[in-house]
């Protein structure tokens, strides 16, 4: 296995390398984004150039409706969504195996399988490696079986993304990083600057032509949500390991105070964010993952609820059922990352890490 | 639509309309817009534009610094050797200050001026995103009016009885409704996608032009209001053109067609003979004589030959050059006489002289005993590859149109008539006699748009 693939001429490429040339002697959207700026810097653009503008556009939108050049007119101009397709075909060729991430982004039944084999696979574990003692829901799967579980099921996919990343960073050109271009690019993804229209009207998603900042709160939502509940899981190993302290934990333990809000926005977000995707034109998009997204979606959002339901549930003979949901969903989510939607996290903020790079390069 | 009798009709789409149409909603007026092209075309030329030249006595938005009064009347003044209607040309500019917030607050944005266009940072308001996302926010506004708005209504005549407006014949799905109001706003353009009209005008080299905006600007209402005996303003034989990359489309290819690669090059014609100084002054300020000066060759056409020191001197161009190794070469891919072309830059380089090459500035460099001469950045073409670009006149607007007073109101045969009003390209010619200003159609369209939608609505109110 090489690490390092080249960047290949793909049909998708080459139409939005011929999108680029036109936006290129235009200009009108150099306000809206990231891409823009970026784009201009170039008059010739490499297939790695496209991979780092794909990847660094979020698909608000505001391009194409402000676009003099969409069709009918025979440019035919839709950036939005040729980038999307360069950037899902990026995300196969950067993941390893091949072909694994392309058939999750195209097929929200891929995604369900993986889900009901992760339940099955907790269920299976709970009655036949059922504990002797253990307290909460300890007493239905032990800790020891969770580690054996979760551990490889976390470094696996951490392994493929990060020989993914490598790929990305080999295929676009990337520099030596330093903190500040991290800074910088976490500073974009926690404000959604590029969701932002440029001057935080927000977005053109659910609702034409007219700008709305629904998408991008919901998509906070989401993300802030993921990391909470992240954050409750670390903090709880941190707690088991580092001080001895096993779950249950209380209301007023880190795991709960990070967890339960984090559950909340996470569930609520996704649940907006689906609903967003039923207003959005699909013609804006990838042609092929609609459906892939939206059980993506689906997934996040049952991982939040299922795990606030089993919090509420403590005490109660739905313990078991609700765990192995909550985990069987937790555990499609992990082995899914490298391949799904849930990919673009990494490599959008590799292309931000990038695009700082690339400011940073013009004004030192 | 025949049985409701509207206040207001608005002939026409573009930024000129939709501000007429937007002030008269705003006071009350029951207000029908009557857009000739599909809703994906909606919004004429306006869609096609970029920025609103802005007085303003301070940093005001975007804009940096100031642009006051006189500076502005005098730029204008010089583009167009004095051809301007003085009055209203100030009131356009006094005007224009006030207008820019008001864009502002009906969802217009902006943006600071675009890489490549930093000297009109301080003149020139920059929409983001264009022309059509402020076209999209004006009919979202009207959309929020409750203001009716019929897309591919081609309106065909203008019912005027004794100076007075009484209906429009308009064309929907291939039936003419006639639909009574009682004012009338004209904003429906000038006439440069008609061909047939450009050649009477120009005569039948205007055949050969390439349109730069919308294919529905078609003069039907004006060549309407003529026929009936308004006054008109405007040399009705000339139109705006500049030279663009003749492969563009025959319309709509807006700002994507135009080339800036003439000062740095040699521009031949279809023989392969030089017939105008390239280097004469910065691009910004010839760009516009270069459609005239295309025009006026065998068959519309020129060719501007660059070699590969100039290729990244100038803005990327939408379609890529020719290219070759030898002059020769690239004289036959281009269709040109190679033996012809290769004397052309042999002669060419050999009336070049040392110096020091400064794109961005006049730099003197000029070639001795050439004629015509080139005055500024005449290096030699000597290394290859070799580009080419194919050249031809792109018409922006047409100066014929309707006469106005300051007050937007249309002049008939018998004086002012009592209930009609235009603003943008069909009366631009009531106020730029010749020439062109960047950014000073969308201050005209801005500025009369608002007055005729007032005046029609105080009038109907």
């Amino acid at each position: 296995m090489s690490l390092d693939t080249p960047a290949p001429s793909t049909p998708a490429i080459t139409e939005a390398r011929r999108q680029a040339e036109i936006c290129n002697a235009c200009r009108y959207c150099e306000g809206f984004c990231a891409v823009f700026p970026a784009m201009f810097d170039k008059r010739l653009f490499a297939n790695g150039d496209i991979t780092q503008l794909a990847n660094l556009c979020h698909n608000c939108r505001g391009c194409y409706y402000s676009c003099q050049y969409t069709s009918p007119h025979e440019f035919e101009l839709n950036l939005p969504k040729a980038l999307a397709e360069v950037q899902v075909e990026s995300w196969d060729r950067f993941a390893w195996p091949r072909g694994i991430s392309a058939a999750v982004q195209s097929n929200g039944l891929a995604i369900a399988a993986v889900l009901v084999l992760g339940i099955a696979a907790l269920f299976f574990a709970q009655s036949t490696l059922s504990p002797d003692g253990g307290e909460g829901f300890y007493a239905v799967l032990a800790h020891s079986v969770m580690t054996a579980i979760f551990m490889p099921a976390f470094l696996f996919p951490l392994a493929v993304l990060a020989i993914g990343l490598r790929r990305y960073w080999h295929e676009t050109d990337g520099r030596p990083v330093k903190f500040r271009h991290l800074r910088e690019a976490a500073m974009n993804a926690a404000k959604m600057r590029n969701l932002s229209g440029g001057q935080e009207q927000g977005c053109n998603y659910e609702k034409g032509d007219r700008y709305s900042q629904a998408r991008r709160y919901a998509h906070q939502a989401t993300m802030w949500g993921f990391l909470l509940c992240f954050a409750a899981t670390v903090s709880g190993t941190v707690m088991h390991y580092g001080f001895a302290l096993h779950a249950p934990y209380s209301l007023i333990s880190l795991p709960k105070i990070l967890g339960v809000p984090g559950g909340v926005l996470l569930t609520l977000g996704t649940v907006k964010l689906a609903w967003l995707k039923t207003r959005a034109d699909s013609n804006l998009g990838a042609g092929t993952t609609r459906g892939g997204e939206m059980a993506f979606v689906f997934l996040l959002g049952l991982t939040g609820a299922s795990g606030l339901a089993l919090y509420a549930s403590t005490g109660t003979t739905l313990v078991p059922s609700l765990m192995g949901l909550h985990l069987g969903a937790v555990l499609a989510l992990f082995l899914l990352t490298p391949y799904s939607k849930m990919a673009h996290g990494f490599y959008r903020l590799a292309a931000l890490v990038r695009d700082a790079q690339r400011r940073s390069a013009k004004t030192d | 639509m025949e049985q409701t009798e509207w206040d207001v009709i608005i002939v026409g789409g573009g930024n000129a309309a939709l501000c007429a149409a937007i002030e008269a909603a705003e006071a009350n007026a029951r207000v029908l817009v009557l857009e000739s092209a599909p809703k994906p075309y909606r919004g004429g030329n306006s869609r096609h534009t970029r920025n609103f030249r802005c007085m303003h006595r301070g940093p005001l938005s975007v804009l940096t610094d100031s642009y006051a009064e006189d500076e502005y009347f005098n730029d204008l003044l010089r583009v167009t050797n004095g051809k301007t209607e003085k009055d209203m040309a100030r009131q356009t500019i006094r005007e224009s200050e006030a207008c820019l917030p008001w864009m502002e607050r009906h969802g217009v944005r902006f943006q600071p001026s675009l890489s490549g266009t930093l000297s009109l940072s301080r003149t020139n308001a920059f929409f983001l995103g264009g022309g059509k996302a402020l076209v999209n926010a004006y009919y979202n506004v009207l959309e929020d009016l409750g203001v009716t708005v019929l897309y591919e209504a081609e309106v065909t005549h203008i019912q005027v009885t004794e100076q007075r407006f009484e209906a429009v014949d308009v064309a929907v799905a291939g039936t003419v409704l006639k639909v009574r109001g009682r004012a009338a706003v004209l904003a429906s353009g000038g006439f440069q996608s008609d061909i047939d009209w450009l050649a009477r005008a120009w005569g039948p080299a205007a055949r050969n032009f390439l349109i730069r905006g919308t294919r529905f600007n078609r003069g039907v209402v004006l060549n309407d209001m003529l026929e009936q005996g308004a006054e008109s303003v405007g040399d009705p034989t000339q139109c705006h053109a500049v030279a663009i990359d003749g492969r563009a489309p025959k319309f709509d290819g807006g700002i994507v067609t135009r080339l800036d690669c003439v000062p740095f090059s040699v521009v031949v014609n279809r023989d392969a003979e030089r017939f105008y100084d390239e280097g004469e002054d910065v691009w910004p300020k010839r760009y516009a004589i270069w459609g005239r000066l295309v025009a006026a060759q065998p068959d519309q056409v020129a060719f501007s030959i660059i070699d590969s020191r100039s290729a990244e001197l100038f803005m990327p161009s939408v379609f890529p050059p020719e290219r070759a190794n030898t002059i020769a070469e690239l004289a036959q891919k281009m269709g040109l006489p190679p033996e012809k072309l290769t004397h052309t830059i042999d002669t060419f380089n050999a009336a070049c002289s040392e110096g020091h090459f400064t794109p961005q500035d006049l730099d003197g460099l000029s070639t001795q005993g050439l004629e015509p001469p080139k005055t500024n950045w005449a290096r030699p073409i000597v290394e290859p590859p070799f580009f080419g670009y194919v050249l031809r006149p792109g018409v922006t607007f047409t100066y014929l149109g309707l006469k106005v007073d300051p007050t937007a109101r249309v002049s008939g045969p018998d004086g002012p008539y009592e209930n009609i009003w235009a603003a943008g390209e069909i009366m631009a010619g009531s106020i730029l006699g010749q020439g062109y200003l960047a950014g000073f159609g969308m201050t005209i369209g801005t500025v009369f748009g608002r007055i005729a939608g007032q005046e029609a609505a105080a009038y109907v109110a």
